[in-house]
């Protein structure tokens, strides 16, 4: 066995960035869009609005980014060798999901040098929710040799708004994965890239360990509450005023559509009253900033995460900043199908 | 005859769901067969299932139903016809029928002469059937969790339809669901076999082709094949045994379609965690079963049970990956231990103010209080009673009851509520009798679960059980129907358990606090302690009935006795009444008692006719008199019923109940006599009012410990 072991080490398994290199080729020879990150704070990859709200709407789109993802309570100061405040992940949106799409994910392990002969691999059961953005889907989480290696799942609803076609979702925790495939105990010990002229190597540690460990001071102990609260606060009028002003837009659209409905039956019947022109209004609301709207909320996701790790909100109020956020988020998403399908209309 | 196989292909079902699943698409089918009259006599359906398949296989099925003779009856005959000639009538029924006018018969009726025809119904094939009605019996099928997938999301499921296959002998029968037609293509394990089809040529193939390509389709193989296999690899350390569980081997046959099982260790330094984080870790978090020594002490191993059949290298390789995450799990559940134990329980008990118990009832730390007050209020009830209560320790654990809630271990081992926190407790030197009770407050959990084993235990979770469903019956949260979000049923059966298993000298009423009158509110539902009282009646009929599992009959009985004089407060003392059953459930089948309970079904038959005819006001207490005793049975049953009343009063005081009901028994003869001999319901009232005493005053004196009247003759 322990000779085995060695022939598996001795193969040289990827570096974190070559499993990255690897799993985006081949996606991207698969059809898919290869986006960069998002480049605000999200909690997960399903929250970039590549995902979020390209899910949304009939329009089919196979994408695939890496995101770093920001989970302030978890963060460890760098001690913990399994837990991150900030880890990487690899997100895939197949929409509408083709039929073989366990294969195609499965020939993506076989793609960063992951023989399944000589794995034991599961799909066990494992649904995803996030509340906050009424969205849910049913899937698995797959289990390699024990490890959870990736969240596989079937979007249900997003925006509180049932999909059609719905999505498929496959997120790599890339952390995980690759400390599996080199075999390090510790996520500090991944080997992040190797000088091919040198075969000098940079660990995760050298590129991260400092960051780990001053946001999770920030997070848990320097970051100040009241401006925290400011900040939140800020943002959150700012969205719910965009929010207002585009349903004042909208619904100005939509009575405008039906006058020049009607004017246009009355021209027809009466063969006179001008017809009164669209495009303006058409414009205004193309032109309408939603996906501001959506970065805002995602401002107040953070921020509320950073409080919650401050352990600055109380239970009452947890209760009702989350629903506020939740009204925000679900709220952006039927604007921004609005907007879409008052564009196509 | 032929064979009908039927199996639809999957994307990874949840374990979960799978044998339910199971069953109701053999059901399903075998039922449809059975209703459109393909099936022979005295067949069974045969069922399968992996992950990614369900299947059934059903033998004797008949190619086609059998062609069916239908007689009609049409309009009279001599409306039909006129001087033998058919008329309009009769020319719309023939039509109607599908006959010619001239094969029309007359037939006798006891109305007179009518119409007749005979036609036979053409009997169709089963492909024909099966091929029509299959779709909607798969449809139908109940999942706990469904989704939709295709555009225009046309049908539900629990995880998208692959492939299907439907055989009648060697015949494809092109069953259409979600888009997918039925074939005789089906697939094997997804990396031993890979995605090369199966063709089966003949339903009598399916498993021995599945098996050929990895795939053990039958559940039952499957489970044992992992029980051998856990056998087998535990053999490799001297000693040892695996933890039986039967729920997790259960979850991982149906995670399984080729299993193998791999034996794994830990380093022995992690063996100082508490063997519940260890276990927990390793049973719900990993699907590992435990390994222990001949001592039953935990043992540093684990076993794996796979979805493959490696080769020597390959085991070497999962063996070491599942070893590394569960070093990685062991090291996140030490690295919790050691934050946790830098605030004590005692400091997290402000932070419960931050924990929600319910938006209506306030935080953990306001439940806390109402525990207390509760706890409290036991504990001096108890010990007036002469039973040895630690009440500094049984208040101190309360107080620290919930502080585990705050803890990193129990935020992410929440199945380890209370364990934990029993577990800093003595860690924390806050003395055994608290830890002890901290740690047992939520057992038992189920009904096949330990009570806790000290009275300070015992009183901390019934203290904190009934705080909990007082308060929600409060804010009307009770129960309803199938809802129990909750879980008060639950509670309410640990509370009945407790009491029942348990020294605890309580009965329901002084439990929950309530003046005796209370008991009076039973069949009531106006109230929120009439609605309390049924709802805790029903978990003891519960508990007397599914989990010690006596007969209705002795339930209802012993649940009925009669106690100083009012029927139905009895069952108010659980161990009591547990006694009366089991003593009760032994002495029924003596032919004596037998006639004793005939005998006093119709003693109270005769009672309650007497009040409906309004010879006995409602709740009438008689008294005999013995000079108006005519029959020498009357004064025999007397006699010996008033000998016998003392005796037996003192030996149920005892509680001494087979020797009571066994003295009950004796009273046989006086009472056949007694019926055979005297008749109650007299013309002379008197007389009448007498015998009726006599009965009434029988009754009463031997009800006390079962309403034998209850008791089936069998």
């Amino acid at each position: 066995m322990a000779s085995a072991l060695k022939n598996q080490i001795s193969k040289q398994p990827l570096t974190f960035q070559e499993v990255l290199f690897r799993l985006q080729s081949y996606w991207a020879e698969r059809g898919c869009v290869l986006q960069q990150p998002y480049d605000i704070e999200v909690g997960a990859g399903t929250m970039s609005p590549d995902t979020f709200l390209r899910v949304l709407g009939p329009e089919p789109i196979n994408i695939a980014y890496a995101q770093p993802s920001r989970r302030p309570a978890d963060g460890r100061y760098g001690e913990n060798p399994n837990r991150l405040y900030k880890h990487l992940q690899l997100q895939v949106i197949l929409k509408p999901p083709p039929a073989d799409i366990q294969d195609l994910y499965l020939a993506s392990l076989e793609a960063i040098g992951i023989d399944l002969r000589e794995h034991d691999i599961k799909f066990e059961e494992d649904n995803w929710e996030w509340p906050v953005g009424g969205a849910w889907g049913v899937g698995w989480q797959v289990m390699l040799d024990g490890l959870e290696i990736t969240q596989f799942t079937y979007f249900q609803q997003c925006g509180g708004m049932d999909l059609d076609p719905i999505s498929g979702e496959i997120t790599y925790g890339l952390e995980r994965l690759t400390a599996f495939l080199q075999d390090v105990d510790s996520i500090y010990e991944i080997v992040w890239a190797r000088d091919p002229r040198t075969g000098r190597e940079v660990t995760y540690g050298e590129i991260r360990l400092q960051e780990e460990l001053q946001l999770s001071v920030y997070n848990f102990e320097a970051a100040d509450v009241s401006k925290l609260w400011e900040h939140l606060r800020m943002y959150e009028s700012e969205c719910q005023a965009l929010l207002a002003s585009f349903h004042e837009v909208f619904s100005k659209k939509a009575e405008k559509e039906a006058e020049r409905h009607e004017k246009k039956h009355e021209h027809v019947v009466h063969g006179d009253g001008p017809v009164p022109a669209a495009e303006d209004l058409q414009q205004q609301l193309r032109r309408f900033p939603v996906l501001g709207a959506y970065e805002l909320c995602l401002k107040c996701s953070h921020l509320f995460n950073l409080l919650d790790a401050r352990g600055a909100i109380s239970v009452t109020e947890r209760v009702a900043v989350m629903a506020r956020i939740r009204a925000m988020v679900v709220g952006v998403a039927k604007a921004y199908r609005q907007q879409s399908v008052g564009l196509t209309a | 005859m032929a064979d009908f196989l039927f199996e639809v292909g999957l994307e990874e079902i949840p374990a979960r769901m799978i044998a339910a699943a199971e069953d109701e698409l053999a059901r399903r089918v075998f039922e449809l067969l059975t209703r459109e009259q393909l099936l022979e006599p005295g067949q069974e359906a045969q069922s399968y299932s992996t992950p990614r398949r369900l299947a059934v296989l059903v033998s004797g099925v008949r190619e086609a139903q059998a062609d069916m003779e239908e007689h009609l009856t049409g309009p009279a005959w001599n409306i039909a016809f006129k001087d033998g000639e058919p008329g309009p009538a009769a020319q719309a029924f023939a039509k109607k029928a599908g006959v010619a006018v001239t094969n029309l018969k007359k037939v006798q009726t006891p109305r007179g002469e009518y119409v007749g025809a005979s036609t036979v119904r053409k009997g169709r094939t089963a492909a024909e059937i099966l091929e029509e009605a299959l779709p909607k019996e798969i449809a139908a099928i109940y999942w706990p969790k469904n989704m939709y997938w295709r555009e225009g999301k046309p049908e539900r499921f629990v995880r998208p339809v692959q492939w299907m296959v439907a055989l009648v002998d060697e015949a494809v029968i092109p069953v259409e669901f979600a888009g997918v037609t039925a074939g005789r293509a089906t697939y094997g394990h997804r990396i031993l076999h890979g995605s090369e089809p199966v063709e089966i040529v003949k339903p009598a193939d399916y498993l021995k082709k599945l098996e050929s390509a990895k795939v053990l389709a039958d559940v039952e193989v499957r489970r044992q094949k992992i029980r051998k296999a856990l056998d087998h690899a535990t053999r490799k350390v001297e000693g040892a045994l695996w933890r039986e569980d039967e729920p997790l081997v259960d979850t991982v046959t149906h995670l399984t379609e080729w299993p193998s099982v791999l034996l794994g260790g830990f380093e022995h330094e992690y063996l100082e965690l508490p063997e519940e984080v260890l276990v927990t870790v390793m049973r719900d978090h990993q699907k590992y079963f435990a390994v222990e020594d001949a001592k039953g002490k935990l043992a540093p191993y684990f076993l794996t049970v796979l979805n493959t059949e490696p080769d020597e290298e390959a085991a070497g390789i999962i063996q070491h990956g599942n070893e590394r995450v569960l070093r990685a799990r062991f090291n996140d559940a030490r690295f919790f231990w050691t934050v946790d134990q830098k605030i004590s329980l005692a400091d997290r008990v402000d932070m419960l103010q931050a924990v929600t118990f319910h938006k209506e009832l306030g935080s953990y730390w306001d439940k806390t209080q109402a525990n207390r007050e509760i706890a409290k209020r036991l504990a001096d009830l108890v010990k007036q009673q002469g039973v040895a209560v630690d009440e500094k320790a049984l208040l101190r654990a309360v107080e620290l009851a919930k502080t585990d809630l705050t803890t990193e271990l129990v935020k992410e081992f929440t199945e380890l509520q209370g364990q934990v926190g029993g577990l800093y407790a003595r860690a924390q030197d806050e003395g055994e009798a608290v830890a002890q009770a901290i740690y047992w407050q939520y057992s038992p959990a189920s009904m096949e679960d330990a009570i806790p084993p000290t009275v300070e235990g015992q009183l901390l979770g019934l203290a904190d059980r009934i705080a909990t469903i007082t308060q929600m019956f409060g804010i009307g949260l009770e129960p309803t129907g199938s809802k129990d979000p909750y879980a008060l049923r639950r509670a309410a059966n640990a509370v009945v358990k407790i009491l029942a298993e348990s020294a605890i000298p309580l009965t329901m009423i002084e439990l929950m606090g309530w003046s005796p009158e209370v008991s009076g509110r039973l069949g009531h539902n106006d109230d929120e302690a009439a609605k309390l009282l049924n709802f805790l009646r029903e978990r003891v009929e519960f508990y007397l009935r599914d989990v010690r599992g006596f007969a209705y009959d002795i339930v209802n009985a012993v649940m009925n006795n009669v106690v100083s004089g009012k029927v139905g407060v009895g069952w108010d003392d659980v161990r009591d009444t547990v006694a009366r059953a089991k003593d009760l459930s032994e002495v029924r089948g003596s032919e004596d008692f037998a006639a004793i309970a005939t005998a006093f079904k119709r003693s109270k038959n005769i009672l309650r006719q007497a009040a409906e005819k309004g010879l006995l006001k409602a709740g009438e207490q008689l008294d005999v008199s013995e000079s108006l005793l005519t029959d020498e049975a009357e004064t025999g049953v007397f006699r010996a019923a008033s000998k016998l009343a003392p005796v037996v009063g003192e030996l149920r005081a005892q509680r001494e109940y087979k020797a009571a009901l066994e003295k009950i028994a004796t009273l046989r003869p006086d009472v056949d006599l007694f019926f055979d001999r005297v008749m109650v319901m007299v013309d002379d009232e008197k007389l009448r009012r007498n015998r009726l005493a006599l009965i009434q005053f029988v009754l009463e004196s031997f009800s006390s410990i079962a309403d034998f009247s209850e008791i089936v003759a069998g």
